[in-house]
């Protein structure tokens, strides 16, 4: 198996540990991972991205442009921003919820709607995921990132157990049991 | 047993394997984490120093006890630690010395993008640099090994995508300390002129030695496979090389100074065309041409990062890639919802002055709506810039520009240039946004702080008395959220005629979590949609275009209570409040 997954979104929103997740399985599962980020203003509200590279041997921790087959946008239009990254192949991995820019919030700028509705059919997979739905559900707003998880452990080739094991290494104890049903719900169709 | 490990998770691991005893750093992106993952070993002595300098000083006495030690900064920190590296060069080490120093390709958190290599060179000291993780920690152990059989402080060099990113190692124990004892040893580490100028020549043979090692080091590998295009390169940059150009032979450096250019002459004749292959400066390309090896011209941009696609590029590699860019709002990073440093800067904007900026937070108040910085070069440098602009102007400049600085940045390399305003008689008006804690880098506490890198309580350095013992006579403390106090104030110091400080006493809501209290909202009935409180600039603060009025995200909001002194038409209250 090769895989190339970019996960994005905005900072704040647990994508660096859930890309930290990601690699953890990959190596359970005896692969290759590598995984590159830029956080430097992650805190303040600033646009991150995360490359996760599985493969039997994987050099550049960076995905090439037009090389990722998975897009996880945790946020509803910040997949519009990494595009270049797609393929006619490229499934996307979408949660619904907005976080609005400054701009927009300051009425500025208009938050792209329409656009993203034009762009979400043009990957080869579409997953909707209202994540702070699922993740009230779930008991805590905070796991919107679990509930994406989940999502993507449906469409990879790796043992559940894998993914549940990690979550539970990974996850401060007293909130485990509302990660692991955060996922379950991602994971749900 | 094997991890995925940052590259800076990577470093601190290979500290704790080689056996190293002491570690003293200063934060700075993208660094910070080697010395922030050393911290939980207990094994090992760390220790945040107040700068660069200071650090690498501090691992320099812990290698002339005779212990091994790290010192790891971003490549600016380096300048600040550049005065003693040059002469540690020439002291050499007891126990080693290893100085982990990251570079930041593209810039994404820096003032300049400048290439430390070119620093292993003007130090005449070996620099090693990994490619991926695995390699952070195996060359960290391998710079302990040189740096005590050669006799030298050891430059290792990251980047951003070395340092922030994570591949599998294979974990270690952890190796025997070394013990050298305390050297007493005149000739070597006193560095008057009659002992340097032996010294000196010591360093020109060590080079020599060091080429030769280099030749016969594992550090380095040639990997033969098509004659017809041969690369050198290194670091990360192996890694896009590897994925672009599966096909090519390549030269690997794992130490990239000294360079043995016989293995470089060596590999050259085994394939028709050489190229080198680096990210920022043409380093390796220059040390090699000037030694009449032929290498091809590649139209390669110095500016920025490499990538598997540039790489591609470079070789004339094209490939069909939809390249869709769309128009999108974007997302700055932003002062947090609660930030202490809001209030000063809107009476900073409020009054029209030069804020002479820093590096930290608090520069990101350059951006609108507050727009109140007008200029950021490098830590400290905006007490002392503020004074030139003082003496430029007789005077009269000093009564509209202000020095703004953070508590770490001041502790940095501020507090010399706050001495040297009182000293030479100037105006200034110094701004020390004291909130307790090194924001930028991710919350280290500092000499500020009251609690050490373990979490243990440590002395506070008070600004009040510091400031008055350098001899300003005017400081005052205000409250950064009570806006008509720092209007005051702000107003009453920049026309004095003597330096005064102003130091602001709220913490960073990172630092203490406990100032954070139940959240504001907007009375729509008295919102008259006058836009004031929009322009503090707080993320929590939103703008219903429809309506025509305020309101506020009550999940970011922290409390803080800055708002409410905005609006002239009592619109924002409290939740909870009678
Ligand atoms: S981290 Fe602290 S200092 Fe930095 S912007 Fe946020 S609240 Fe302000
Ligand atoms: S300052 Fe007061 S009146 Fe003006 S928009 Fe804000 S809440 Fe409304």
């Amino acid at each position: 198996m090769k895989v190339d997954i970019l996960m994005v979104g905005v900072g704040g929103q647990g994508i660096v540990l859930a890309s930290d997740i990601v690699c953890d399985v990959a190596l359970l599962e005896g692969y290759d991972v590598k995984k590159s980020e830029i956080h430097g203003m992650a805190q303040r509200g600033g646009s991150v991205v995360s490359h996760v590279r599985i493969a039997d041997k994987v050099y550049s921790p960076v995905i090439p442009f037009g090389q990722a087959d998975i897009i996880v946008s945790f946020e509803y239009m910040e997949f519009l921003r990494y595009l270049e990254y797609k393929n006619e192949d490229t499934k996307l991995l979408l949660n619904t919820n907005k976080i609005y820019p400054p701009s927009v919030a300051m009425a500025e700028a208009d938050y792209p709607e329409d656009t993203v509705e034009n762009y979400k059919t043009k990957f080869a997979i579409l997953v909707e995921k209202d994540g702070l739905k699922l993740a009230e559900k779930a008991g805590n707003v905070k796991a919107v990132s679990t509930v994406m998880l989940g999502a993507l452990a449906k469409i990879l080739d790796f043992k559940k157990e894998s993914w549940l094991e990690v979550i539970k290494d990974r996850v401060p104890s007293k909130v485990v049991d509302v990660n692991i049903k955060a996922f379950e719900l991602g994971y749900a169709d | 047993m094997k991890k995925v490990l940052s590259g800076n998770e990577a470093f601190a691991r290979g500290a704790f394997e080689a056996g190293v005893k002491v570690v003293s750093s200063y934060p700075g992106t993208p660094s910070t984490e080697i010395t922030e993952n050393v911290k939980f070993y207990d094994e090992i002595y760390s220790e945040w120093a107040p700068n660069e300098k200071v650090a690498f000083e501090v691992a320099l006495g812990a290698s002339l006890a005779g212990k091994r030690a790290m010192t790891c900064m971003k490549h600016v920190g380096l300048n600040v630690a550049a005065d003693p590296l040059m002469t540690a060069s020439y002291t050499g080490v007891n126990g080693g010395l290893a100085v982990v120093v990251a570079d930041d390709p593209n810039m994404y958190s820096s003032q300049n993008e400048q290439d430390s290599r070119n620093y292993a060179r003007f130090a005449k000291v070996p620099m090693l640099e990994p490619s991926d993780s695995q390699e952070a920690k195996d060359f960290l152990i391998k710079a302990y090994e040189i740096s005590e059989k050669f006799c030298t402080p050891v430059l290792v060099r990251s980047c951003t995508r070395l340092s922030h990113s994570k591949t599998v190692v294979a974990l270690g124990e952890r190796g025997e300390e070394v013990d050298f004892g305390l050297e007493n040893n005149i000739p070597k580490w006193v560095m008057v002129p009659a002992n340097a100028r032996n010294r000196r020549k010591f360093v020109e043979e060590r080079l020599v030695k060091l080429a030769e090692f280099s030749k016969s080091s594992d550090l380095n590998r040639v990997e033969i496979n098509s004659p017809k295009i041969g690369i050198i390169c290194s670091g990360v940059v192996y890694q896009y090389v590897k994925e672009a150009m599966p096909d090519a032979s390549i030269l690997k450096l794992g130490m990239v100074y000294p360079i043995s250019f016989d293995m470089v002459r060596e590999f050259a004749s085994k394939v028709e065309k050489l190229y080198v292959v680096e990210e920022l400066d043409r380093f390796l390309e220059t040390e090699i041409k000037a030694q009449g090896i032929k290498v091809e011209n590649l139209n390669r941009d110095v500016c920025g990062e490499l990538s598997v696609d540039k790489v591609k590029e470079l070789f004339g590699i094209k490939e069909d890639i939809n390249v869709e860019k769309l128009e999108l709002p974007n997302r700055p990073p932003n002062m947090c919802p609660g930030c202490s440093h809001r209030g000063m800067f809107y009476a900073i904007s409020r009054l029209k002055l030069f804020a002479v900026g820093d590096i930290g937070c608090y520069t990101l108040g350059l951006l609108p709506p507050l727009s109140a910085i007008n200029s950021t070069v490098c830590m400290g440098a905006s007490v002392s810039m503020t004074h030139g602009i003082d003496k430029a102007s007789d005077g009269k400049l000093a009564k509209k520009a202000v020095a703004v600085i953070g508590d770490s940045t001041f502790l940095h390399t501020g507090v010399n240039g706050l001495m040297n305003i009182v000293y030479n008689k100037g105006f200034s008006t110094v701004i020390i946004l004291d909130n307790r804690i090194t924001g930028m880098t991710g919350h280290q506490p500092n000499p500020a702080t009251g609690i050490t890198i373990k979490g243990e309580p440590a002395p506070k350095i008070d600004f009040e008395i510091l400031a008055r013992a350098i001899g300003v006579k005017h400081v005052y403390t205000v409250d950064p959220f009570d806006i008509n106090q720092c209007l005051e104030v702000l107003k009453r110091e920049v026309e004095r005629e003597e330096p005064s400080v102003i130091i602001t006493n709220r913490p960073c809501i990172f630092a203490d979590r406990t100032v954070i209290s139940s959240p504001y909202f907007v009375d729509t009935e008295k919102c008259t949609g006058c836009k004031a409180c929009t322009r503090i600039g707080c993320p929590a603060i939103l703008w219903d275009d429809n309506e025509k009025q305020a309101f506020i995200d009550e999940t970011l909001c922290t409390g803080c209570g800055l708002c409410p002194r905005v609006c002239r038409f009592d619109a924002i209250h409290q939740r909870g409040e009678k």
